[in-house]
């Protein structure tokens, strides 16, 4: 039962990751109709920059905004870095190749994701890099008699609340009433005033700022981080938004959370070194029985 | 009259095919015009090219002597001009009621609010079937609904100018008749300009004050509505004369 617990405990933190990673693959498809491979990539250097700026002048935010205040900075320092960057990835690759189709798109995003996976080993090294132990909260407790970490707690709290947010603002405003319909026809969206132009780049940067706070968030949970971690990371977000419906934003965040138990799961009671063969297990399945995901792109067709 | 919207010399090419080939057209204050004619033969690239989400090659489109060539596409509904599609174009998976609250999006003067929900009522006077409908997504709607929404959603917008495309397209009789009658309502109620392109020329013709028909790009006839319904050429090739407008 301890065992079961942990493991789901865990199965939900990595699962918020996936989630949050998702939701900006499943935006930026929703609007777009573009995989945007380099996303994985873009979780990855959020990681790097929270950690850049934790150990930068030797812990000086962790020092004076206390843990968990350094916390939060990093994360928001990777959020609008992030955001940044994937305005300018917009920019940059994207954008000048919306002519050319959705091939030359996917390759572009490609040499984006390599670009990014260089840049980052050419700035930070080609070894593992590790969150400081000083920087990272982790009292732990136990919670109805369940052993728990408080970072744990908040990293669910947070993307909870994260992913609550982005539903809200997608389902309820009008300013996501008008995302929706940008994704549904563009044309017709700007016959209503829509500025396209204004819902892509939320989009780019949303999207990606959303993967920088769980690349902080996975740094401080996992402490270790790479270069390339965000190929792998990237492909197991891409799994979950296929399993919960891409395009879809609730079911990006149950694809996430899902995905997230299982390989957990999996990992706790038949085996830690098959988890990522698992995964991808799942990935062909859903392709197979149910390509739409578990939730489909939601359609309201005529019976 | 005062002229309102003044299209001068319009040419719109699709790669190397000419859709229009120099046409104007004008429509005035509190106006009617209809554009009839065939498929193919221009009606909706006018239109579109309009609202500019369409590139046009030559010529120059005027609001109230405004240059539209100078203002973004998006910008035009908050300029006044509603434009309501070909095939209605609803956002199948948005509601009835988050449709109409787009039409309003354009428009500055009016945020979300009070203002918002009395056009609303207004919308639901003009076409009831929409309160009831309101939380239903609009891709389940029928076509007949689809068609009001639609118009609907162009209207909450209180457009000094509106442009209509096909509002009778693949609808019953009875549905088309209370859309020429809302038609009707709102020109001489609120005083909105209507462009009106249809194939139905009797209907059209029977609201509007001036007509243009349309031949493979080119104003083939133009004249006062009244005029064209007694022209031999327009009755013969239009106005069930032959098997063309069946």
């Amino acid at each position: 039962m301890a065992t079961f617990f942990e493991q789901l405990i865990n199965g939900l933190t990595i699962g918020s990751f996936y989630a949050l990673v998702a939701l900006g693959y499943s935006m930026v498809f929703g609007v777009m109709k573009l995989i945007n491979f380099a996303h994985g990539d873009l979780f990855a250097l959020g990681s790097y920059l929270g950690y850049t700026l934790l150990i930068a002048s030797s812990s000086w935010v962790t020092v004076h905004f206390g843990l968990w205040g350094g916390m939060a900075i990093a994360m928001l320092f990777a959020f609008s870095g992030i955001g940044l960057a994937g305005v300018l990835m917009e920019r940059v690759a994207y954008r000048p190749v919306y002519p050319a189709g959705r091939l030359s798109l996917v390759v572009s995003a490609l040499g984006m994701s390599i670009f990014l996976q260089n840049g980052i080993m050419a700035i930070w090294g080609a070894r593992p890099q590790a969150y400081p132990a000083a920087v990272v909260p982790s009292t732990r407790f136990s919670l109805l008699g369940l052993p728990v970490t408080s970072l744990q707690v908040v990293i669910l709290l947070i993307s909870f609340t994260l992913m609550l947010a982005i539903w809200f603002i997608v389902e309820k405003t009008t300013f996501g009433a008008a995302i929706r319909a940008t994704a549904l026809d563009r044309s017709t969206a700007t016959l209503m005033g829509i500025d396209v132009r204004v819902v892509i780049f939320f989009i780019f940067a949303l999207g990606p700022a959303l993967g920088g706070i769980a690349g902080v968030m996975n740094g401080m949970y996992y402490r270790a981080i790479s270069f390339n971690m965000g190929w792998t990371y990237g492909l197991k977000a891409f799994t979950a938004t296929i399993l919960g419906g891409i395009g879809n934003i609730p079911g990006a965040m149950i694809g996430g959370l899902l995905l997230g138990l299982m390989e957990s799961l999996f990992a706790g009671y038949v085996s830690g070194a098959w988890k990522d063969v698992f995964v991808f297990f799942i990935l062909i399945v859903v392709l197979i029985w149910r390509p739409t995901g578990l939730l489909g792109e939601k359609t309201a067709e005529k019976v | 009259m005062a002229t309102v919207l003044a299209i001068k010399n319009l040419v719109v090419n699709y790669g190397a095919v000419e859709a229009l080939k120099g046409v104007d057209v004008e429509l005035g204050e509190h106006d009617i015009v209809a554009v009839l004619g065939a498929n193919g033969a221009g009606k909706t690239t006018l239109l579109k090219s309009i609202s500019r989400i369409q590139s046009i090659k030559r010529g120059s489109i005027a609001l109230k002597g405004l240059d539209l060539a100078t203002v973004p596409a998006f910008r035009l509904a908050g300029l006044g001009i509603a434009h309501v599609p070909e095939g209605r174009h609803v956002f199948a998976t948005l509601t009835t009621e988050e449709n109409l609250n787009l039409g309003a999006y354009g428009v500055r003067s009016m945020p979300a609010g009070k203002e918002l929900e009395k056009t609303k009522e207004w919308i639901f006077s003009l076409f009831p079937i929409l309160k009831e409908r309101r939380k239903q997504l609009a891709g389940t709607l029928s076509g007949g609904e689809q068609q009001m929404l639609a118009i609907g959603r162009g209207l909450i917008s209180k457009p000094h100018v509106l442009l209509l495309d096909e509002p009778s397209l693949g609808l019953a009789p009875i549905i088309v008749q209370g859309i020429f009658r809302v038609i009707r309502q709102i020109h001489e109620e609120e005083g909105v300009s209507i462009l009106l392109v249809e194939q139905n020329a009797r209907k059209a013709l029977g609201v509007a004050r001036y007509g243009y028909i349309l031949e493979l790009g080119k104003i083939a006839i133009e004249g006062d509505a009244s005029d064209l319904k007694n022209d031999e050429r327009v009755r013969a090739a239009y106005l069930g004369g032959s098997k063309v407008n069946c």
